[in-house]
């Protein structure tokens, strides 16, 4: 190495005279100058005089060798340590492996003195990620710098705090750290509510008890300290802006003061007071305020005010500017503050500086959604945004033409979307403007031909990266068609014949998922198109299966296409050349399918019954119990072979031989493993045994059933990655009836500028004229005499496809991502009932084919994975009817599959009649519930209710009086989905009558589904007395009306302990009155109900469960006057909410 | 802000800084990518570059780049005016810093981000405490060098 060096060193001085031009004396009176001498110093140098990669690397690697040798070395002093810990950076910057400094970084901020201890640190935060192992070796370091009497080493500990700490390790800092915002100095009180950040950002249930504290910071007088809690509230208002609202007037008087000038004067920067501090409030108004209106009233002023005092030309007036702008379109609007607002916009749209443009664009994106007028008074500089030679303008004026596209300029807009996802290379970009298009395209179609045509383009240009709801979406609309099936038909003609052209040429390369849609359409319309003969179609097919760029699931695809056209054919020489190829093919999967399709060839009759035209919108009849393998089944029993258990019973066989474990605490979560698991399995009626009852019972049901067994739900509830949880309708703003008019699309082209341009036409150039046309079509629609919002929600303009009214809205969204599986499913039945036809000939090669075709293509597997869930639905019922709630539950809990039936038990109860004053039915009377509380009261009624604590479940009752004396009839109880809680059985309830002067209750069974602290459960009531009346209301339900004690044994408590994995420690202190274990333990028990597993000296073991099922085990010991606790739980949020819960009692008692 | 890079015209990356967790050779990738996407920039160009869901805010001081990646709901401005406050913090420190103050003190460079940006947020906003926050820690390590009587490094 020192060779390499003073070679490069000789070169150096000539090098760097070049660099260093002004390092003359005047320079050299800082107080961290250059030290040409050091080591450090010397390598950057011999870099720098490097020429090549190549030498680089090898000098590097010299470097680390010699560094690995020196850091590792015993007598290397903490100085010489620091020095290396500085090139270890230095090369790790540059991009090569150093892993082997990072213990000494970690060595080094523990044991050196202030400065290398500060080397050490920003090592440490460097080198190091937040889950990195060697992070918990800092831990105690930090806990002793933080109790150190030395400011700086505090501030560096807060420092390395507040960027990088493992989140398992928050309790044991935590303390120290809310000590530190009693602190003296600002800069440790600044520090400590950053750090304080940092840990909401990370783990919010931690630092939910100090949120008073947070309160504190921002009243500091320093406004250092202030400005650091904003971050805090920015981040809590942003995700529940509703809980602050009564800090507004504080954040409001903050900003008059920030804005008026009365902060230290060191806050200024460029003489604008505090720029980032006003930002933020001006954020957090923002949230504040949107849909509020009297909340917004009390910020009209302020913004005013902000507006006003930015003058000053710099940019970061216009940056408050901008936040400002936002914050006035956000909140509840006020004219005059619009008004204001709109003229800043124009000075940022129409200022020479690029940069301002561009923000003057984004907030007119912003804007436009509530002011399309505005776009009108800017036109022409978007026009000239629009041909902006830098991409970002381009692309947020996209952006802007996106949103206020309407019926009647959409091709142009789509135009030039078009033009522009043409040029984009960006992967990113290509998905965002795809997918835009794609959804402009859909909505605003003109008509049949411009639609093909544009989705063409998109498939061709977005090609594999796209969203792959585009093509989904695009298969659905042709395959569910519109109300006139001679529009559908034309369409689908349209598409065929476009698709034949552009599979005329020969050496085009179309992207995977192209090439999969153009197969589906032409498998499932080309026949409508008569003039074509199927024998021009298939070798096409045939040349594109033989293609090297055609990928597998692409093949399968064509594969299914070609076999539903030869269905129509008399027979065909191409498919049986197609057969020939492919029947040797070393693809077992494509070898399947050319077996099958040959067999199918041979029985066109069974061919044409299976493939019918134009039923891929049809609902299938599944044998899902697979009743015609009972025969093979029968024989290989005969044969002596032993019966199929699932995989749970066998599961189950071998724990109960091991005999370990009582399983008797786990009652709840075991039995519904059992039953879900039991019809998971393919249920066959022909003996096999199951273990327990709940299984055996629900496969015999399940087989009387599946004859009537419709695919229809299924297909809702799983796709080809599985089960797909239940998503938000957003498709369904596209489904709303629009009315049908096709007229005058072209009319926006020809003339029709808005009357303020047409009398200036006259006077201009060619030039100007053209973008004059431009804009006239792009904007056409958009003035204030259309009067019409542009945004979807509220659109009217023309729209030409109008969905059929029969697709349930709720469910699009998980249709259009199925729709793919239903497109192969055509194919799916070929699986089931071809065995059927060979089994005389050929007993056994159906099992082969099942799993050739199993394990080789996913497509095929999705044919399979379409039986379970409906066995599972199905029996999910039965399990409920018969009574078995526990099971029924909890695999519900998990699958969100909702029945819309009241529960029978509930039906029954109610019956009873009770007096006006309400009061629990008998049988709920004896369980442990709270007070009857009221809810809300009318004039005709009054609404109460009362959570009853059963084992399984909450029971919330609510009941309604009747106070008039009439009847009262047709009375609906409505709950709204909660984020948290998830009502069984349905949301709503009817009560058919009320008589007067009565008392009429229902019962809903809540379980909560994501751990929180409390939670709001609201809802209505709506009845008819005089008028249509409804009454809101809202329940507030706690963790604590799910926590039930759960009941083991030490031995049990010890197994699934080791089981968990998620804990949280902390330690509390005891208030005097509880100072002995067996105090605080009985104050658990009684007011959090967990149960007391056992106590052994000084420590205590508790257990509780959160319905329906998941435990949290408690371990706490006692030592000077404090109180450990440890929980462990496989949820990963139970812990915190519980510890909240225990500090919080523990306060109390 | 997710992270903040230095570099120079030559695409010689001179500081960097991270305020997500990446593996090492997802950072190394994009490294690579931005210092290409900002060089092959346009000087008349405006200084926001669209970089898949982020946002690139860049400047050029002398021959030094300094490039912030922030969300697509931060303001570009108020990002520009961050990198614009930290070159001043350097100044002040360093007394009309260039790249070469940055280059060979890139500890002293990191420690002053740090008393500004935390976690990605903008932590201090006056530049005097900052600068005096550096200053104090210096102080220290001044005496304690003389006590040991040995030039740094």
């Amino acid at each position: 190495m020192s060779d390499v060096v003073e070679r490069t060193l000789s070169v150096l001085p000539g090098l760097l005279g070049q660099h260093e031009p002004g390092d003359g004396p005047g320079r050299a009176g800082g107080p961290g100058r250059v030290s040409a001498t050091s080591r450090l110093g010397s390598l950057i140098r011999s870099i720098t005089a490097l020429t090549s990669k190549h030498e680089e690397e090898k000098l590097i690697q010299q470097e680390l060798t010699s560094l690995k040798a020196t850091v590792s070395a015993p007598t290397t002093t903490l100085r010489l340590m620091k020095e290396c810990m500085v090139r270890l950076i230095y090369c790790e910057m540059l991009g090569y492996e150093s892993s082997f400094g990072y213990i000494h970084a970690i060595k080094l901020a523990q044991q050196g003195n202030l400065l290398e201890k500060r080397v050490g640190y920003l090592a440490v935060s460097l080198f190091l990620h937040e889950n990195h192992e060697l992070l918990l070796l800092l831990v105690n370091t930090v806990v002793k710098d933080l109790q150190s009497t030395n400011l700086v080493e505090v501030c560096m500990a807060l420092t390395v705090v507040s960027q990088i700490f493992p989140r398992e390790m928050i309790p044991a800092v935590l303390p120290l750290i809310e000590d530190k915002l009693q602190h003296s100095k600002e800069i440790i009180r600044r520090k400590a509510v950053q750090a304080l950040y940092k840990f909401y950002l990370i783990a919010p249930n931690q630092v939910q008890h100090i949120h008073d504290k947070f309160r504190k910071a921002l009243c500091d007088r320093d406004a250092g300290v202030m400005a650091a809690s904003l971050h805090i509230y920015l981040q809590m208002i942003k995700e529940n802006s509703s809980g602050y609202k009564d800090l507004t007037g504080s954040f409001v008087t903050i900003l008059k003061q920030v804005v008026g000038g009365k902060l230290p004067i060191d806050f200024n920067y460029h003489s604008v007071p505090a720029p980032w501090l006003q930002i933020q409030l001006l954020r957090i108004l923002g949230l504040l305020g949107k849909d509020d209106p009297r909340t917004s009233e009390l910020m009209y002023d302020v913004l005013d005010e902000s507006l006003r005092r930015a003058e000053i030309n710099h940019n970061i007036t216009y940056a408050i500017l901008f936040e400002c702008v936002q914050t006035i379109y956000t909140i509840h609007p006020k004219s005059e503050l619009l008004e204001k607002a709109a003229k800043c916009i124009g000075k940022f749209v129409l200022s020479p500086k690029i940069n301002l443009k561009y923000l003057g664009l984004k907030a007119l994106t912003y804007v436009i959604q509530q002011d399309p007028n505005l776009a009108l008074q800017h036109q022409m500089t978007i026009i000239e945004c629009l041909d902006h030679p830098d991409p970002i303008i381009k692309r947020e004026t996209l952006e802007l033409l996106y949103r206020i596209t309407n019926g009647q300029n959409v091709t142009v807009i789509v135009q030039k979307m078009l033009d522009y996802l043409k040029e984009s290379k960006e992967e990113y970009a290509v998905i965002n403007l795809a997918g835009k298009i794609a959804e402009l395209a859909e909505k605003y179609v003109p008509d049949n031909e411009w639609f093909i045509q544009t989705m063409n383009a998109v498939f061709s240009v977005g090609g594999d990266i796209m969203h792959p709801d585009i093509p989904n979406n695009f298969l659905r609309l042709l395959a569910e068609g519109f109300d006139d099936g001679k529009e559908d038909d034309q369409l689908r003609m349209y598409a065929v014949q476009s698709y034949l052209v552009l599979l005329e040429e020969e050496d085009a390369l179309y992207p995977q998922k192209f090439l999969q849609v153009m197969s589906w359409v032409l498998g499932e319309y080309s026949s409508l198109v008569t003039d074509t003969d199927p024998e021009v179609i298939l070798p096409k097919l045939h040349s594109l299966l033989r293609k090297t760029y055609v990928t597998f699931e692409t093949k399968v695809w064509i594969m299914a296409a070609v076999t539903k056209i030869a269905s129509r054919t008399s027979c065909s020489k191409t498919v049986d050349n197609l057969i020939e190829d492919f029947s040797n093919s070393l693809d077992t999967c494509m070898r399947q399918y050319a077996f099958e399709l040959k067999h199918l060839c041979e029985d066109k009759a069974l061919m044409k019954s299976l493939l019918p035209f134009d039923a891929s919108c049809k609902d299938m009849v599944v044998d899902a119990s697979l009743s015609f393998l009972d025969g093979f089944v029968a024989e290989g029993l005969g044969r002596g072979a032993a019966p199929y258990k699932p995989h749970h019973q066998r599961q189950e066989e071998k724990l109960s031989q091991e005999k370990a474990l009582n399983f008797e605490p786990y009652g709840l979560s075991f039995a519904s493993s059992v039953s879900s698991s039991g019809v998971t399995g393919r249920q066959s009626p022909t003996g096999l045994s199951f273990g327990s009852d709940t299984s055996g019972n629900s496969a015999e049901k399940g087989h009387k059933e599946t004859n009537t067994l419709k695919l229809e739900g299924v297909r809702k509830l799983w796709g080809k990655e599985g089960y797909l949880p239940k998503k938000e309708n957003k498709v369904g703003k596209e489904n709303e009836p629009q009315t049908v008019s096709c007229g005058g699309l072209l009319a926006g082209q020809v003339g029709d500028p808005p009357a303020s341009l047409s009398d200036q036409v006259a006077s201009l150039s060619e030039e100007f004229k053209e973008k004059q046309q431009l804009a006239s079509t792009l904007f056409i629609g958009l003035g204030s005499n259309a009067g019409v919002s542009l945004m979807g929600k509220a659109d009217t303009a023309t729209q030409k496809f109008k969905r059929k009214s029969k697709i349930n809205e709720t469910q699009n969204s998980e249709e259009a991502s199925d729709f793919q599986n239903s497109a192969a499913l055509d194919f799916g039945p070929l699986i089931d009932t071809v065995p059927i036809n060979m089994e005389d000939c050929e007993g056994s090669i159906h099992t082969r084919l099942r799993k050739a075709s199993l394990c080789s293509s996913d497509t095929v597997e999705d044919n399979l994975a379409f039986e379970t869930p409906q066995s599972l639905k199905k029996s999910g019922l039965d399990d409920r009817l018969s009574d078995s709630r526990l099971s029924q539950s909890s695999l519900f809990a998990d699958s969100n599959i909702e029945i819309f039936q009241p529960s029978p038990s509930a039906q029954c109860e109610r019956a009873s009649k009770t007096p006006l004053v309400p009061s629990l039915p008998e049988e709920l009377e004896e369980l442990t519930h709270s007070e009857v509380v009221e809810l809300c009261q009318s004039d005709a009624l009054s609404l109460y209710s009362c959570k009853v604590w059963t084992d399984d479940s909450l029971l919330l009752t609510v009941f309604v009086s009747n106070k008039t004396s009439s009847a009262l009839h047709a009375v609906n109880l409505v709950f709204e989905e909660a984020e948290h809680f998830q009502i069984l059985e349905s949301l709503t309830y009817r009560f058919p009558v009320i008589e007067a002067q009565s008392v009429e209750h229902c019962q809903k069974c809540v379980w909560m589904d994501g751990v929180c602290t409390q939670g709001i459960l609201s809802g209505s009531i709506n009845y008819q007395s005089e008028m249509e009346t409804c009454l809101e209301f809202s329940v507030t339900l706690s963790l604590l009306d799910f926590i039930r004690p759960m009941e083991m044994t030490t031995e049990d408590f010890g197994k699934l302990w080791l089981s968990l994995s998620n804990d949280v420690k902390q330690n509390i202190k005891m208030s005097s009155s509880q100072d002995s274990l067996s105090a605080a333990l009985n104050t658990l028990q009684q007011k959090l109900k967990l149960h007391v597993v056992d106590v052994i000296g000084n420590e205590g073991i508790l257990a509780c469960q959160l319905l329906p099922s998941v435990p949290c085990l408690l371990h706490c010991r006692t030592h000077s006057g404090m109180l450990a606790l440890w929980f462990r739980s496989p949820c990963s949020a139970l812990p915190d909410g519980l510890l909240y819960q225990c500090q919080k009692v523990m306060e109390e008692s | 802000i997710h992270f903040i890079l230095l570099f120079s015209r030559q695409g010689k990356l001179r500081l960097q800084k991270w305020y997500t967790t990446l593996p090492d050779k997802e950072k190394k990738k994009i490294i690579r990518e931005i210092v290409q996407i900002i060089l092959s920039r346009n000087q008349k160009t405006s200084s926001f570059v669209d970089w898949k869901d982020l946002k690139l805010v860049y400047k050029r001081y002398a021959s030094l780049y300094f490039c912030c990646a922030i969300e697509d709901q931060d303001n570009e401005l108020l990002t520009l005016e961050v990198v614009h406050r930290y070159v001043e913090l350097l100044d002040r420190y360093f007394g009309n810093v260039c790249e070469l103050d940055i280059i060979f003190n890139f500890e002293k460079a990191y420690f002053i981000l740090d008393e500004f940006i935390i976690g990605g947020e903008v932590l201090e906003t006056s530049k005097r405490s900052a600068v005096k926050a550096i200053e104090d820690a210096d102080m220290l390590q001044e005496t304690v060098e003389e006590y040991m009587n040995k030039p740094a490094f």
